[in-house]
């Protein structure tokens, strides 16, 4: 038989399952953190086929904020019942007491509902592994990140001190309280993320894909007025416009591009020939320099 | 007709992955040479060019001068000192390829960060600044990628435009690294001059400053370079067993990487170390069955008989099985500040493979520099080695040279969980073959019966002068009068016979306590009481002993003893030469004593008499 090369897909395929399994048998209470992003969908695709015909063997955990768009919470709870995985969904009661928003609260938002959540979500149903979709070309501090990503008990991540990973030879112990965080899409990119949804057909929330949508320009941003907590300024009125979105986040923290794919191939298309990167919508990466490593030292995925 | 777009993307679908390194030493301009590679190759966006961009001086016209090196250099701490700390995997792609790029610092103090990003790579670009030409780092790069298995190598001279784009000094240097690479059996290398700065020769077409080169630009070569993806599949079929899958009663599949070679349905396989033999019945991925499958590929194994296969059993093709055994040649690679201690146990993981190792011996360490052995007792930070292992139980493995994923391995330390060392196997020592166990006729239960006494090993552990001796003597005759049989092993005394040969540094201590473990061990075979009493200032080692013997039977005992009380008490007034630094490695003042996790008894004598703590001890022992 001649030899079959495998393609960079096939190989990256392979390497996530090899991954995830290896977590699996040497986690005590691994959990798959679902942020109901394209990134998470090709996750939770991944994981289904390195376990089956098993169902993969761990639940979902959505650290929700109460501030994604309405379309995403619809998908995330016709994926969970859909895959039969159980869904744990965690709010900071914290955030939710004080009414933290992303209109009034800047930074805080993020640092309450998703950093101090996660948090608490890990210690409160003893998670000691997290996988999250996270992929290292998109951020410059990602790029340093391991694959198996360790935290100390109270979560910090030390950019200095991290564990060398040769081969595929990954190191899952810990002491009680400690925590990994696997980060098994580290080498692929946004292209190759939506090749593989286009070629295995991986369902993903409608929002990646242009529609007429009611919207408002702000700051060189366009922000879809999803639902009536939205705060228009004096001068603004929701326009109609023909938008998807690239990464999926707080809604009015996350802003669109104009657009006319409405499949994974025109996506594909419009990829091929875009100038800006797949962040440059994401408020929160923009603080200054250095704000996404600074968030992960605090225990931010 | 195939609409353009759909064979666009077809083609985006089949490209190759190529994973290379590149490899630098500070300053070489390996950051500005990574950042105008992703520039050139369109990955790098307006946004984040133009937030680079931001920070970066105007040149005399105005102009922003792009710092290309910025582009990568992603964290706080490297941004303030301007180098790069850990490995940073980057990622571009052309028409042909997929390329992951691994940047590893050239800092001396990350070579293991290197050997990190050198581990996976299939080719390494060896940076040179043509001002400074082969330094010690670039040998010590070359011969890491060589030693983790990399064959293909470009030798890329950076800063022509700062020489005038001089051949003759480009020549110079190329004929230095040839005369090194061929030393450490590097055979295939590229060399390319090259401007990171000003771009030449990195893409497209050959740069116009230099004429006289008639080889390929950078790209070119990364893009043409022969790296056959494929020759995993022409060795025998092996896959580690990662995990087992029991969906229902029906199914029992064993899933895993496939390492090397093929494998076909109904291909007749080994399950290693048992040796079982079975047929591979089906070949699970995802909702699909496959005919056959190839290295590279996690797929999930049927197997037509019910053999007893686990996580860390091999599967591999029946005719041409790897090998197993317990002890071993191996290069190590040391990545911790705590050094290689010879006699202490380590997790060593190869595969999906976990067992307990120790190095029985250094025969050398490798000056990097000028490829000298020098004879090495332990292995410090970054320092690389060869070392006898064993392991505990026996592994299956193959020669690293042949197979990267069944003889590659890490080594864990025990207390704290770090990754303290990678190592390559080379061979498996004859011995481990040839030395068995001689089957004695009485057991270990007969010789305790005639003594009419349950063995037992009473383990004294605490500072010098914390009290051990006197209430390991106290306890030896209480027990006398109570007609027991017992030994009294203690440390100062096995020092002038079995272990005259060590000294106090970590190492020797280790090996010291090794040895009294062995010893105790087989006074407790012939059915006697061991009393032990070493200071024994390492858990690792204690656990050590703890696990040579049968469960229940050790019995550690703290004397705790603060030290300003050893001090004060100094019988053989060692403390007192210690402090005077005539005595070097003395627990408590140079060297560290960890007090015990969980000892059986603690002992505090500064509430207790010596008589009351023998007391304790003989009831701890028969309640």
């Amino acid at each position: 038989m001649p030899p079959m090369e495998l393609t960079h897909l096939q190989r990256l395929e392979a390497e996530s399952i090899y991954i995830m399994r290896e977590v699996v048998s040497e986690a005590d209470r691994p959990v798959i953190l679902y942020s109901i992003g394209k990134d998470s969908a090709v996750m939770l695709h991944l994981a289904c086929k390195a376990f089956y015909p098993s169902p993969p063997p761990m639940p979902l955990l959505h650290v929700d904020t109460t501030w994604k768009f309405r379309a995403m919470y619809e998908f995330r709870d016709r994926v969970a019942r859909e895959s039969g995985m159980e869904l744990i969904v965690h709010h900071n009661p914290e955030a939710m007491a004080q009414g933290i928003n992303p209109f009034d609260h800047g930074a805080l938002h993020t640092d309450l509902w998703k950093t101090e959540g996660l948090k608490q979500a890990l210690d409160k149903f003893g998670f000691d592994v997290a996988f999250g979709g996270a992929r290292r070309d998109e951020e410059k501090s990602r790029a340093k990140e391991r694959i198996f990503s360790f935290r100390s008990a109270d979560h910090r991540w030390d950019p200095r001190n991290q564990r060398p990973e040769l081969w595929d030879l990954y190191n899952v112990r810990k002491r009680k309280g400690e925590s990994i965080r696997v980060f098994p899409l580290s080498n692929w990119t946004e292209l190759d993320v939506w090749l593989y949804i286009h070629l295995e057909n991986v369902p993903v929330v409608p929002l990646y894909f242009a529609e007429r949508r009611p919207t408002v320009k702000r700051a060189g941003s366009i922000l879809m007025v999803d639902d009536d907590r939205f705060r228009l300024q004096p001068d603004e009125t929701p326009l109609q416009r023909s938008v998807r979105f690239r990464t999926l986040g707080c809604y009015p923290l996350t802003g669109a591009v104009e657009s006319v794919a409405t499949t994974p191939r025109e996506v594909i298309q419009e990829m091929l020939s875009t100038k800006t990167s797949e962040r440059c919508g994401r408020a929160i990466d923009r603080d200054h320099g250095a704000s996404m490593e600074r968030k992960k030292q605090e225990g931010y995925f | 007709m195939v609409d353009p777009l759909d064979r666009q993307i077809l083609r985006h679908q089949r490209k190759g992955l190529l994973r290379f390194i590149v490899c630098g030493s500070v300053d070489d301009g390996k950051s500005t040479l990574i950042g105008r590679l992703l520039c050139d190759a369109k990955m790098i966006l307006e946004d984040e060019l133009a937030a680079v961009a931001e920070g970066c001086a105007r040149n005399t016209s105005g102009e922003r001068e792009i710092d290309f090196s910025k582009l990568v250099d992603g964290l706080a701490a490297e941004r303030e000192q301007g180098i790069t700390i850990d490995v940073a995997y980057r990622f571009f792609t052309t028409g042909e390829r997929k390329y992951i790029v691994v940047d590893a610092p050239g800092h001396e103090q990350y070579t293991r960060n290197m050997i990190t990003g050198a581990s996976k790579a299939e080719l390494a670009v060896i940076l040179i600044d043509a001002r400074k030409g082969v330094l010690r780092q670039t040998r010590r790069h070359a011969y890491l990628c060589r030693l983790v298995g990399i064959r293909h190598f470009v030798l890329a001279v950076n800063k022509m435009d700062l020489i005038g784009y001089d051949e003759a000094r480009f020549r110079l240097i190329v004929e230095e690294f040839g005369a090194f690479a061929e030393r450490v059996g590097i055979v295939d290398v590229r060399a390319i001059p090259v401007s990171g700065l000003r771009g030449d020769n990195l893409f497209g077409a050959r740069s116009a400053n230099m004429g006289w080169y008639d080889g390929p630009s950078l790209m070119d070569h990364l893009e043409s370079v022969e790296v056959d993806a494929t020759s995993d599949q022409a060795k025998p079929f092996r896959m580690s067993v990662q995990w087992v899958n029991r969906a229902n009663a029906d199914f029992r599949g064993f899933a895993g990487l496939i390492s090397s070679g093929v494998v076909r349905r109904g291909d007749s396989v080994r399950v290693l170390p048992s040796g079982k033999m079975s047929k591979v019945e089906r070949i699970v991925l995802a909702t699909s069955d496959l005919d056959c499958a190839v290295a590279g590929q996690s797929v999930t194994l049927t197997l037509t008989d019910e053999v007893d296969c686990g996580r860390g059993d091999v599967i591999a093709i029946a005719d041409d099985p790897p090998e197993v055994a317990d002890q071993f040649e191996a290069t190590i690679v040391w990545m911790s500040e705590s050094a290689l201690l010879p006699g202490r146990a380590y997790w060593l993981k190869l595969g999906a493979q976990a067992v307990t190792a120790k190095a029985q011996g250094l025969k050398y360490q490798v000056n990097v520099d000028t490829l000298e052995h020098v004879a090495a007792k332990t292995l410090q930070l970054n320092a690389i080695g060869l070392a006898t292992l064993s392991t505990d139980r026996p592994l299956v493995f193959e020669p690293y040279a042949k197979d990267r994923s069944l003889g590659g391995f890490i080594v864990i330390d025990k207390q704290s969980n770090a990754t303290v060392g990678a190592g390559m196997l080379n061979f498996a020592l004859r011995r481990s073959q040839n030395i068995h166990w001689q089957a004695t006729a009485l057991q270990r239960d007969d010789r305790a019966q005639l003594m009419n006494q349950k063995p037992a090993v009473l383990w004294f552990t605490g500072l010098s002068g914390a009290g051990k001796s006197t209430i390991a003597n106290l306890v030896e005759l209480k027990l006398r009068r109570m007609n027991r049989h017992t030994f009294l092993l203690d440390g100062d005394n096995v020092r002038h016979g079995l272990n005259k040969d060590l000294g106090f540094t970590d190492a020797d201590r280790v090996e010291n306590i090794r040895r009294v473990g062995e010893v105790a061990r087989l006074m407790t075979d012939a059915g006697l009481i061991v009393i032990a009493a070493f200071i024994s200032p390492f858990q690792a080692e204690r656990d050590m002993v703890r696990r040579l013997m049968a469960p229940g039977e050790f019995h550690e005992i703290f004397v705790d003893t603060p030290l300003a009380a050893a001090e004060t008490r100094d019988v053989k007034g060692l403390y007192k030469k210690a402090r005077a630094g005539q005595l070097k490695n003395f627990t408590g003042v140079d060297s560290p004593y960890e007090a015990p996790n969980d000892p059986e008894l603690r002992i505090d004598t500064t509430k207790l008499s010596p008589e009351e703590a023998a007391d304790l001890v003989i009831q701890l022992l028969i309640p």
